[in-house]
C-alpha cells in the first residue's frame, strides 16, 4: 500500500474506502436497529427467551427454541442430502462427463438454481408432501421407525399422516441448495490446473485418486461453495413454511410438524400489532443474524481443518 | 496500514450516527401530504385486509370508470398492518376484518370509525375419499377435531351427526393458517363462543395458542387449501369465496337454532339480520353463531377504518363519495365475487356513519352528488 502523491490516487482510495465501509456499516446498522427494536423482550425475558420451548403470543409467551431447534435441524437436512449429491453433480461434470452431456446438465443446474422459491414451495405442496407420505416417508416409517427420527404411526392403507413437517422442509431446501452448491464447486474444480490432474495420472494414480488429490485442491473453495449453500439454507423463507408445517414444536420425529425463524418472521411480521410481540419477532431475527454468524465462524474453522488436513494428506 | 483501519473505523461511526439520526427523526416528515398528482388526480391511498381485496378492487375499478379523476390504491396488507397504517395516518383509509379492540381504539389520536363493507364466511372444508354427501358437523365436533380429543373421522361424535355417510377409519389431520389472520380470528371466535372447552384451552383471536402436536399450520389461504385438497382425511377452514372458486366440499354447520346451514351468501345474509338487533352505534360487532333459522354460524362484516375528522377537505370529500357508492352502488358486485351485501338496516347505520365525516367540523357529504352520478 505505497503512498502516491497525485490526487487522483487519493480521490480513488477515498472512494474505496466508502464502498467497502458501506459493507460495515450495514452490518453494525442492522445489529444496532435489531438490538434497539427488541430491547422489549430482552428486558422482560432476558437470556430465557432463547431457552422457552413455548410459543404463545396469545398468552404473550415467546420462546424462540423451538425455531432455532427447527432452522438448524432443518438446515442440517438439508445439507446432509445436498452437499455429496453437489458434489457428485460437480465432480462429474468436470471430470467425467463428455463435453455433449456436461453443457446441457450444467446449463440445467443453472436454470435451477434460478427458479423462485414460493415455486418450489407450490411443487412441495403438490408433489413432494404427497410423495413423502405415500411413499418415502411411509417406507422409512416402515423400516427405520425404530429410529426415533424416523417414527410416525401408519395409516391402514399404509401411509403416514402427513407428508408436510420437517422431513420435507429439510427436503425441498436440499433441492434449492444443491444447484447453487453444484455451480459454485464446479467453477471450483474448473480452475483446478490441468497439470496436476496429468501428473496425477502420470504417476499412475487411477480416476478416483486423481479427483481425490484435486478435490484435495479445492477444498476450501468447495467448503466455501457449501457455506453459500447452507447461508440460503437458514434464510429460506416461502418455500420452507410452505411445507414445514409451522407449529412451534419440538419433536424428534421428522414427520412432526416444525417452524424457522425466518418462516415465522414472514408470516407473522405484517400482523403483529403488539409492541411486546413485534418486539419479540424482531429478537428473533437478531437471533437467525446470530445464529447464521455462528454457523458460518463454524464452517469456516471447518475449512481451514479440512484444508490442512488434506494438505498434510498429499505430503505423505 | 494503521491509518487505514482508524479512516475506515471512523467512515463507520459517522455513518452509522447519522442513520441513527435519520432513524429517531422519521416522525417529523409524515410525508404523503400530497392531494393530487400532476394531472389534477385526486389520489387515496387504503391498505388492510386480504380477505375483501378483491370487492374492493372491483370497487375502484368500477369507481374510476365513473369518476376518472379519483385514483384509488388499496393494498391488502392484512388487517393488522391495516390497522396500524390508519392510527399511524400513512393511509387515508385503513380496512380490517376484525373491529378494533376498546384499548387500541383510546391510543389513537383522532376519532376512528368503522365502516362495515360487506360480508364473509368461513367454511369448513375437508379431504375425504369417497363422500358424496357434505358432512354436518357442530362447533362440538369442530372444537374437538382441533383440540385433538376426537382423533378419528369414525368417532361416534361425527358419526352421531352422519348416520348415512360411511365415515374411515383414519386419523383427522386439522390444519390451520400458520400466519396471523382475520380468518382465524372469526373461526376461533365462533368456537369460543359457542365450546367452552375450545375458549379455555385455545382461545380466540388472530392467533391463539394452538394445542402443539395437533394438525398443522399453513400459510394463507392458498395454503390451507393446498394442503387440504393434497392430503386425505384433512380438515381446514378458509374464506367462502376461496372454497367457491375452487369448488371445495363445504360442511354444513349446526347453528344457535339447532340446523344444519350451507355456507352461502343467502345464509351468510340470514346472519346478519339474526344480528342486526344486536348491532351496537359504533357497528362493532362479530356475528358469529347468529340467531335465525338460516345463519350460517361463522359470518362476520369486513370494516373500512377512517377519521371522523378529515384533515383535508378535497381528499375527505373524495373518501366519503367513495364510502358512499361503495355501499349502495357498489353492491351490486358483491354476489358474483361471494360476499353477501349489507342488510338494508346496516346501510341505513352506514349512511349516519358517513354523514358524520367532516372536515373543519363542516360536514363533507352533500346529497345525490356522489350517488348515482354516471349511471
Amino acid at each position: 500500500m505505497a503512498k502516491t502523491g497525485t490526487l487522483g490516487d487519493k480521490i480513488f482510495r477515498t472512494v474505496l474506502l466508502i464502498f467497502a465501509s458501506t459493507i460495515l456499516i450495514t452490518v453494525v446498522a442492522m445489529i444496532v436497529m435489531l438490538v434497539w427494536n427488541s430491547m422489549p423482550t430482552i428486558r422482560q425475558f432476558g437470556i430465557a427467551f432463547l431457552f422457552e420451548d413455548k410459543w404463545l403470543p396469545a398468552s404473550s409467551i415467546y420462546g424462540a427454541l423451538p425455531f432455532i431447534y427447527g432452522t438448524i435441524v432443518s438446515s442440517l437436512i438439508a445439507l446432509i442430502i445436498a452437499v455429496p449429491l453437489s458434489l457428485g453433480i460437480a465432480i462429474f461434470l468436470v471430470e467425467q462427463a463428455p463435453k455433449k452431456i456436461a453443457t446441457p446438465i450444467a446449463f440445467l443446474v443453472e436454470l435451477l438454481a434460478a427458479i423462485p422459491s414460493v415455486v418450489y414451495g407450490l411443487w412441495g405442496i403438490f408433489v413432494l408432501a404427497p410423495f413423502i407420505r405415500n411413499y418415502l416417508g411411509a417406507f422409512l416409517a416402515q423400516y427405520f421407525g425404530w429410529i426415533p427420527l424416523f417414527q410416525a404411526s401408519l395409516n391402514e392403507s399404509g401411509t403416514i399422516s402427513s407428508g408436510i413437517g420437517m422431513f420435507a422442509g429439510g427436503l425441498i431446501m436440499a433441492l434449492m441448495i444443491t444447484p447453487i452448491i453444484t455451480a459454485v464447486v464446479r467453477d471450483v474444480l474448473e480452475v483446478v490446473p490441468t497439470q496436476q490432474r496429468e501428473a496425477a495420472l502420470a504417476l499412475g494414480a487411477t480416476k478416483w485418486e486423481t479427483t481425490k488429490i484435486v478435490l484435495g485442491n479445492a477444498a476450501s473453495g468447495i467448503a466455501g461453495a457449501i457455506v453459500l449453500g447452507l447461508g440460503r439454507a437458514l434464510g429460506e423463507t416461502m418455500a420452507v413454511t410452505m411445507v414445514i408445517g409451522n407449529s412451534p414444536e419440538i419433536s424428534a420425529s421428522l414427520f412432526e410438524p416444525a417452524y424457522t425463524i425466518a418462516s415465522v418472521l414472514a408470516a407473522n411480521f405484517a400482523e403483529a400489532t403488539d409492541k411486546l410481540y413485534l418486539s419479540a419477532l424482531i429478537e428473533m431475527g437478531l437471533v437467525l443474524f446470530l445464529v447464521t454468524f455462528v454457523v458460518n465462524g463454524f464452517a469456516k474453522l471447518l475449512v481451514a481443518r479440512v484444508a490442512r488436513g488434506s494438505g498434510t494428506a498429499k505430503a505423505t | 496500514m494503521k491509518h487505514f483501519t482508524r479512516n475506515l473505523f471512523l467512515t463507520v461511526l459517522i455513518f452509522t450516527t447519522a442513520l441513527g439520526l435519520a432513524c429517531s427523526g422519521e416522525k417529523l416528515g409524515t410525508g404523503g401530504e400530497t392531494n393530487s398528482d400532476a394531472s389534477g388526480a385526486i389520489k387515496l391511498q387504503g391498505s388492510g385486509a386480504s380477505f375483501p381485496k378483491p370487492i374492493y378492487e372491483k370497487w375502484v375499478n368500477e369507481y374510476q370508470i365513473v369518476h376518472p379523476n379519483i385514483k384509488i390504491d388499496y393494498q391488502s396488507t392484512g388487517s393488522g398492518a391495516g390497522q396500524k397504517a390508519i392510527i399511524s395516518r400513512t393511509v387515508d383509509f385503513g380496512a380490517s376484518d376484525d373491529p378494533m379492540k376498546d384499548e387500541d381504539l383510546q391510543k389513537v389520536d383522532g376519532e376512528l370509525i368503522h365502516i362495515p363493507t360487506v360480508l364473509g364466511a368461513v367454511v369448513i372444508t375437508y379431504n375425504i375419499e369417497g363422500i358424496d354427501k357434505p358432512l354436518k358437523l357442530t362447533p362440538e365436533i369442530i372444537a374437538g377435531i382441533y383440540m385433538g380429543d376426537i382423533k378419528k373421522w369414525n368417532d361416534a361424535k361425527i358419526k352421531a351427526e352422519n348416520a348415512d355417510v360411511n365415515l374411515p377409519d383414519a386419523e383427522i389431520l386439522p390444519v390451520y393458517r400458520a400466519d396471523a389472520s382475520g380468518t382465524t380470528a372469526v373461526f376461533t371466535d365462533y368456537l369460543a363462543k359457542t365450546v367452552p372447552a375450545f375458549k379455555e384451552k385455545v382461545g380466540a383471536g388472530k392467533q391463539p395458542n394452538w394445542v402443539q402436536g395437533i394438525g398443522r399450520g399453513a400459510p394463507r389461504n392458498d395454503g390451507v387449501t393446498g394442503l387440504v385438497k393434497q392430503t386425505p382425511n384433512t380438515i381446514g377452514y378458509v374464506e367462502i369465496a376461496y372454497a367457491k372458486s375452487q369448488n371445495l366440499p363445504t360442511a354444513l354447520i349446526k347453528n344457535k337454532a339447532g340446523n344444519f346451514v350451507e355456507a352461502n351468501i343467502e345464509n351468510v345474509s340470514a346472519a346478519a339480520a339474526g344480528a342486526v338487533k344486536d348491532m351496537p352505534d359504533d357497528m362493532r360487532v362479530k356475528i358469529t353463531d347468529a340467531e335465525g333459522d338460516n345463519a350460517y354460524p361463522i359470518s362476520s362484516y369486513t370494516y373500512i377504518l377512517v377519521y371522523k375528522d378529515q384533515k383535508d377537505a378535497t381528499k375527505g370529500k373524495a373518501l366519503v363519495d367513495f364510502l358512499w357508492w361503495a355501499t349502495h352502488d357498489g353492491s351490486k358486485f358483491t354476489k358474483e365475487l361471494h360476499y353477501a351485501p349489507l342488510p338494508e338496516e346496516v346501510v341505513k347505520k352506514v349512511e349516519d356513519k358517513i354523514k358524520s365525516i367532516s372536515a373543519d367540523g363542516k360536514p363533507l357529504y352533500q346529497e345525490g352528488a356522489a350517488t348515482t352520478a354516471g349511471k
